[in-house]
């Protein structure tokens, strides 16, 4: 048998199946109708959840986006100091970066997929369920115990169908969003921990520290011209040759902070 | 004829359109069957299509029930091979008794 005969099959099953379980037919659409709000108040629920793993993983971009920011900050940084080990170094790390937010990428258009769709169902049971209110009461008004079984098989059946298809889209929404949950935790554990900054750049963030270094040696070097500069103008000309020595001495040690240290230390 | 694609409610179909989803239902059992990932989402992105194009809404004030069901546009061969297997609704606890 098709596909599409068995899945209807399955869903009348189950809805004869309740509907002959049921004793008194004014009874079943009562129980009927309080199964359907709380349905409602299900997906509704449901709608809630899948918007806030939406916006968790909304938090998690914006999070990504700054470590990316960070890191082609730092290779900018690095070229300028004429480090290029420490400029690919960071942009390997973007790199990365980059791929875990194309995943959230990913990961938050289906979330925002599942939320539309999700509500769209919401609304559409809503009404149906307004309409069996009605449709409740005039059956129970106008017609005899014989004359509203049969439509209370229809009007049971019919909202039966919706409420299975209903049920099967929040269990679908729930186990995405279960699924999605499990990585934003991961995710957010890295991000929190700074293992996911340790991870990508190979130390806690080493890239970082070195260009620290080299800007705090960048900023003694400045003082200290800024000094010789000031030495030299207020002074004889002797001073002037001394200082000129030293500059030079300094400008070619530029790349190894290691080394200029103590070389600084002398000229003061 | 009144079709249910799951997630998007009822559609009335007329005989033209029912015929074309009768050999595209083949195609999906076929798919089934082959466990083919790729010819099941293919006949089913072409049912459910051809549903909403051709479709007529079903107004939320009749209570009919469908005769055939699509399975959710997004849906794959194992999800639709687990609701055949066991016959049941899953996250349907709350709908019936």
């Amino acid at each position: 048998m098709s596909v599409m005969k068995r899945v209807s099959l399955i869903f009348r099953a189950k809805a004869d199946k309740a509907l002959d379980r049921m004793e008194d037919p004014r009874e079943t659409l009562d129980y009927s109708y309080k199964q359907q709000v709380e349905m409602l108040t299900r997906v509704r629920r449901g709608v809630a959840d899948v918007a806030t793993s939406r916006k968790r993983v909304e938090l998690q971009m914006t999070s990504l986006q700054k470590e990316i920011t960070k890191r082609t900050n730092q290779a900018k940084t690095a070229l300028e100091q004429g480090r290029e080990d420490l400029a690919r170094a960071a942009l390997q790390a973007r790199g990365q970066l980059e791929t875990q937010y194309d995943d959230l990428q990913t990961q938050y258009t289906q979330l925002q997929e599942q939320e539309e769709k999700l509500t769209l169902a919401s609304q559409r049971l809503d009404a149906k369920v307004q309409a069996f209110r009605t449709r409740k009461e005039t059956i129970k008004a106008t017609y005899t115990a014989a004359e509203a079984q049969t439509r209370i098989n229809e009007a049971f059946s019919g909202i039966s169908e919706d409420m299975g298809d209903v049920g099967l889209a929040i269990q679908r929404a729930e186990d995405k969003t279960a699924q999605m949950q499990a990585r934003a935790g991961a995710i957010d554990e890295l991000l929190a921990s700074g293992a996911l900054e340790d991870h990508v750049g190979g130390g806690a963030d080493y890239i970082q520290a070195e260009l620290d270094k080299l800007g705090a040696t960048a900023g003694v070097d400045d003082q200290l011209e800024a000094m010789k500069r000031e030495i030299a103008n207020s002074a004889p000309k002797q001073l002037e040759a001394n200082a000129n020595g030293d500059g030079g001495g300094s400008a070619s040690a530029a790349g190894t902070p290691a080394a200029q240290q103590p070389q600084a230390g002398d000229g003061l | 004829m009144i079709v249910r694609v799951l997630g998007e409610g009822q559609f009335r179909v007329d005989d033209d359109t029912a015929a074309k989803l009768t050999v595209l239902d083949k195609d999906l059992d076929a798919a089934v069957h082959a466990d083919d990932e790729a010819a099941f989402k293919l006949a089913l992105g072409a049912a459910v299509q051809l549903v909403r194009a051709a479709g007529q809404e079903v107004g939320a004030e009749e209570f009919v029930t469908a005769d055939y069901i699509l399975p959710f546009s997004d849906a794959t061969v194992a999800e639709v091979r687990k609701l055949l297997a066991d016959g049941t609704i899953h996250g349907d606890s709350l709908g019936l008794p």
